[in-house]
């Protein structure tokens, strides 16, 4: 069972939970939730959480069910942010770096092409390394960044999952950085939405290998 | 605003010499502060509809699928198993014009409101939006904040923007337009009404707390002419709150999922006293609020404040008194606000008390419906009202380079392209998050029309907006009649059937008869093609004195319909595939009169050349059942910038060449090669289709009665156009190089 946090002002959690249960089994976890005793797998979905006022994703970390996901994610679970979940577990020092206004200093949605990374973790092993991917980014501050010695390392590390197409950086991330894993390669975070790329008639379906990656690295964890 | 300082307040207050007297002897005295600050925004032409009223009765609001009509806070169609698809498009033009980021985003958050109100989720935006040239510094700066503003409002509450349109023209430059549409889903069994009903039953106020934000915005902003300083009304524009917003719908969602509520309505114009006089009328009612429990932002604010704010994000339910605690609790677990301030009488009175002391009485029946209603006194104008402005030469120059010459209808055909009503608008439509929902099956600019999926119903639903003020400049009627013809077009070509329609009307002063005239025209103009298409009108909003020191805007009814499909993985895009070959459908007749070549031309005039629905409807019918049947590849109707412009934008989003010869057409429809190039008129769609199909496609329409001609197909890389002797030849690069410059100029 995979759960999609809820907070007041997400905006994408119904779509995540439905591209979950066309892989498998899933449920909203309201954001003041703080047992998360049968989840296996963890989404922080897209949105404006809390209103992302002060700065996109810096209340959300506050909120009680955050510090339960803390937890899930030293624990060893999965856990998937998408947009403003990527920024939230950015707040949250879940993943290293931050998510700074867009480069054009406006709001972007777009098709865009990613590249996988050859990167560690459950996710990264499910996940093949050079598969492009076509899924929608939709934010007003998805510009990656973090310190060149923290990138160098997370390069050494196998931490970078995806990178924007040579041409298709919508938002000026450093190193073209579209998602990141932490240390233990099982907390993913990513600016694009691949909620939005499960089904061809909404533009592609590429984003179903995120929640299948999610999915059987939720059903390791569990075993 | 402040009542009792002048001589005549209700003067200052928007109310005629001739109302205050109405008002004296409605009430049988003369009104108090509060009561005359209630009844000049009730009176206004924004909320009492006062010099249009008479003219709205023309519209057919019955259908079969009619769930909700007018009256409601948005109309409702049925789309069968259980479910029905609430819309409606509202102005906020004079905010806009005063604050554009603030003023288009708070226009997304009250269109939202009206369709949550009557227990709809939204699930689609689209907008309309006009401004002067974006040569204009002030254009450029309205345009850019007001497309900024619709996103961070449908973007921050994850609504989808899925369609649009704008217009550049001059007589936008000082008084712009933003509309916008809201689409929303619906159990039809969950649906509720605004009527106010069963006294006893507490009056509860949800949101956000009231402040003095917006007072007199519907009087002071939407019911006058704009003038110069505007910039000091400022304080008359509401600021938005889009997560305020978010977690008040889903907090009534799910208030109205579990059967808490009675009724439901928005607080939008005049705030309290609107919404519950509305209410009251409805059910026939009366009304007692006491401005002392209602959250305020400031302690110090007057009843009259209190009762007249828009501050955004409210909403207002009559609800039984033993469900109270569960209402707040709801509330209170979406960290959304909640009062009970009031309850529902047998008196028939809107009653206003301050802490228990009354300070204001009125019969509603007196608030809402004894407004007196204006006859216009059309006269129609002599000539062409509006300017004309030469700018081919330089529009041909930007395009097609310096040395390019403007009556060479190859650089003609890229200055269209480049012009800014034709370009691509994704600058603007790139800034809306269009996916959310998982419901987008056409995105912005890859179809005609919206495609919306309902799996709810098993089915699929198009949406498109459209109006083009020019042309009903040139004739009301006509014109009108042309932005409805044009929305079911749109949805024809992606196989949809219509089902309802709601309309904007943005119109200058009605005082003056020119303006009566063009608004009396086109209301009739939208009507008969209403009855000729068969589509009820279920909802609609007027804006009126949409006009400066400069002049009126361009008579701009802006039309919004909604149509559903079977399935929507048959619908074609506007790409046709290599080897396919082009046909065009229907009755179209180009004509240059009105063009955007007579515009760019400085060439406009009135009149238009005349329509038969019925003839357009049934090339329609065929458009969709062809679609439906998924024997085209492609569908594109034709409309600004006429033919050459529309085969021109299908080999863009090919990305491969046409060759076309319309000598044929040259011969059919007569013209000359140049009006059949660049010429507009309704009742025209390019179809592609491979070769077998396109055969059985003209076999059809010739057993149909429907004209359709081959008039060309899809091959190499330019864009060949032969018409009489004129011929087009442009290389496709060249074309989206033309088409894709509009950011460029912002």
């Amino acid at each position: 069972m995979i759960g999609v946090i809820q907070f007041p002002g997400s905006c994408d959690e119904r779509d995540a939970l439905s591209a979950v249960e066309r892989v498998g089994e899933g449920r909203l976890v309201w954001h003041e939730e703080t047992d998360l005793t049968g989840l296996d797998g963890i989404i922080v979905p897209g949105g404006f959480s809390y209103g992302d006022y002060l700065r996109a994703g810096a209340i959300a970390r506050f909120s009680p069910a955050m510090e339960a996901v803390k937890r899930f994610a030293a624990g060893g679970g999965p856990v998937l942010g998408i947009c403003n979940g990527f920024q939230v577990l950015c707040e949250a020092a879940l993943l290293p770096g931050a998510l700074l206004p867009n480069e054009g200093l406006r709001f972007i949605c777009r098709q865009v092409e990613l590249v996988a990374e050859d990167f560690t973790g459950p996710f990264g092993s499910a996940i093949g390394a050079g598969d492009r991917l076509s899924i929608p980014v939709k934010h007003m501050s998805g510009r990656y960044f973090a310190p060149d010695e923290d990138l160098d390392r997370m390069e050494a590390e196998g931490r970078i999952a995806f990178r924007y197409a040579p041409g298709d950086n919508p938002n000026g991330s450093v190193g073209d950085i579209a998602g990141v894993v932490n240390e233990a390669g099982n907390v993913l975070g990513l600016m694009p939405h691949p909620e939005h790329a499960v089904d061809p008639l909404t533009g592609s379906d590429h984003g179903l290998a995120l929640f299948r990656a999610l999915a059987s690295a939720s059903q390791a964890a569990a075993a | 605003m402040s009542a009792g300082v002048s001589e005549s307040p209700h003067r200052e207050l928007g109310l005629t010499d001739s109302e205050y007297e109405r008002i004296t002897e409605l009430l049988g005295r003369d009104p108090n502060g509060v009561e005359l600050a209630m009844f000049s925004l009730l009176w206004s032409e924004h909320c009492a509809y006062k010099h249009s009223r008479k003219l709205l009765g023309r519209l057919p609001t019955q259908g079969e699928r009619v769930v909700m009509g007018p009256g409601e806070n948005a109309g409702a169609v049925d789309i069968g198993n259980g479910h029905a698809i609430a819309f409606k498009v509202e102005s906020h033009n004079h905010p806009s014009a005063v604050e554009p980021f603030q003023g288009a985003a708070t226009g997304v958050g009250g269109i939202l409101r009206d369709v949550f109100a009557i227990g709809a989720r939204p699930i689609a935006v689209l907008d309309s939006l006009r401004f002067g040239e974006p040569t204009s510094e002030r254009s450029r700066y309205l345009f850019e904040g007001a497309v900024a503003g619709i996103g961070h409002y449908g973007n921050s509450i994850g609504v989808p923007t899925v369609g649009g349109e704008v217009y550049f023209e001059p007589p936008y430059e000082h008084n712009c337009l933003v509309n916008a549409m809201c689409v929303g889903l619906a159990r039809t069994d969950a649906m509720i009404r605004s009527a106010a009903t069963g006294p006893g039953n507490l009056l509860v106020i949800m949101g956000a707390s009231t402040g003095r934000d917006g007072i007199g915005g519907a009087s002071i902003l939407a019911s006058a002419e704009l003038e110069a300083g505007d910039d000091s009304k400022r304080p008359s524009v509401q600021i938005g709150d889009p997560f305020e917003e978010s977690k008040l719908l889903e907090c009534c969602l799910e208030l109205l999922q579990r059967g808490l509520l009675v009724s439901l309505q928005d607080l939008g114009a005049a705030g309290l006293t609107s919404s519950a006089g509305e209410m009251a009328s409805k059910g026939g009612v009366g009304i007692d609020i006491d401005v002392r429990r209602v959250p305020l932002r400031e302690e110090d604010m007057e009843p009259f404040e209190v009762m007249v704010s828009e501050s955004q994000e409210r909403m207002l339910a009559v609800i039984e008194p033993s469900r109270l605690d569960e209402v707040v609790a709801t509330c209170e677990r979406w960290q959304t606000g909640s009062a009970a301030i009031g309850e529902i009488t047998d008196t028939g009175h809107l009653r206003v008390l301050d802490d228990g002391v009354q300070v204001g009485d009125v019969p509603v029946s007196a608030l809402v419906d004894e407004c007196p209603l204006y006859d216009l006194e059309p006269a129609e104008p002599g000539g062409w009202m509006y300017p004309n402005v030469e700018t081919l030469g330089e529009q041909v120059a930007l395009s097609a380079g310096r040395s390019a010459d403007p009556a060479d209808p190859s650089d003609i055909l890229c200055a269209l392209l480049g012009a800014p009503n034709i370009a691509s608008k994704r600058w603007a439509f790139e800034q809306y998050d269009s996916v959310v929902g998982s419901r987008t099956a056409r995105r912005p600019e890859s179809a005609d029309a919206a495609v919306l999926m309902i799996p709810e119903s098993d089915r699929a639903i198009a949406v498109a907006i459209d109006g083009n003020g020019r042309r009903v400049a040139c004739d009301p009627y006509v014109g009108a009649m042309e932005a409805a013809l044009e929305c079911a077009q749109n949805l024809a070509c992606v196989g949809a059937e219509p089902l309802g329609l709601t309309n904007c009307l943005n119109f200058g002063n009605p005082e003056k008869p020119n303006v009566a005239w063009q608004l009396d025209r086109a209301v009739l103009g939208l009507a008969d093609a209403c009855l000729g298409l068969r589509v009820p009108v279920v909802g609609g909003n007027v804006s009126l004195y949409n006009e400066t020191e400069h002049g009126p805007i361009y008579p701009t009814p802006v039309v919004g319909m909604v149509g559903e499909l079977p399935d929507a993985a048959a619908v074609p895009g506007l790409a046709p595939n290599n080897g396919d070959r082009l046909m065009l459908v229907g009755p179209f007749a180009p004509s240059l009169a009105g063009s955007e070549l007579a515009k760019q031309r400085g060439e406009l005039d009135k009149g238009l050349a005349q329509v038969s629905v019925n003839v357009v409807n049934a090339a329609l019918g065929l458009v969709r059942d062809l679609v439906r049947a998924g024997s085209v590849s492609a569908a594109h109707d034709v409309s600004d910038g006429g033919l050459a412009c529309a085969l021109a934008e299908m080999a863009i989003a090919a990305g491969t060449g046409i060759d076309v010869d319309l000598d044929a057409l040259v011969e059919l429809r007569g013209g000359s090669g140049e009006t059949n190039l660049f010429g507009e008129g309704p009742g025209g769609i390019v179809l592609a289709a491979a070769e077998g199909a396109a055969k059985e496609l003209l076999e059809r329409a010739e057993s149909a009665g429907v004209e359709a001609v081959e008039i060309g197909g899809v091959t190499g890389d330019r864009i060949s156009i032969a018409a009489a002797e004129r011929d087009v030849s442009v290389a496709v690069a060249d074309a989206e190089r033309a088409w894709r410059s509009l950011a460029e100029r912002i």
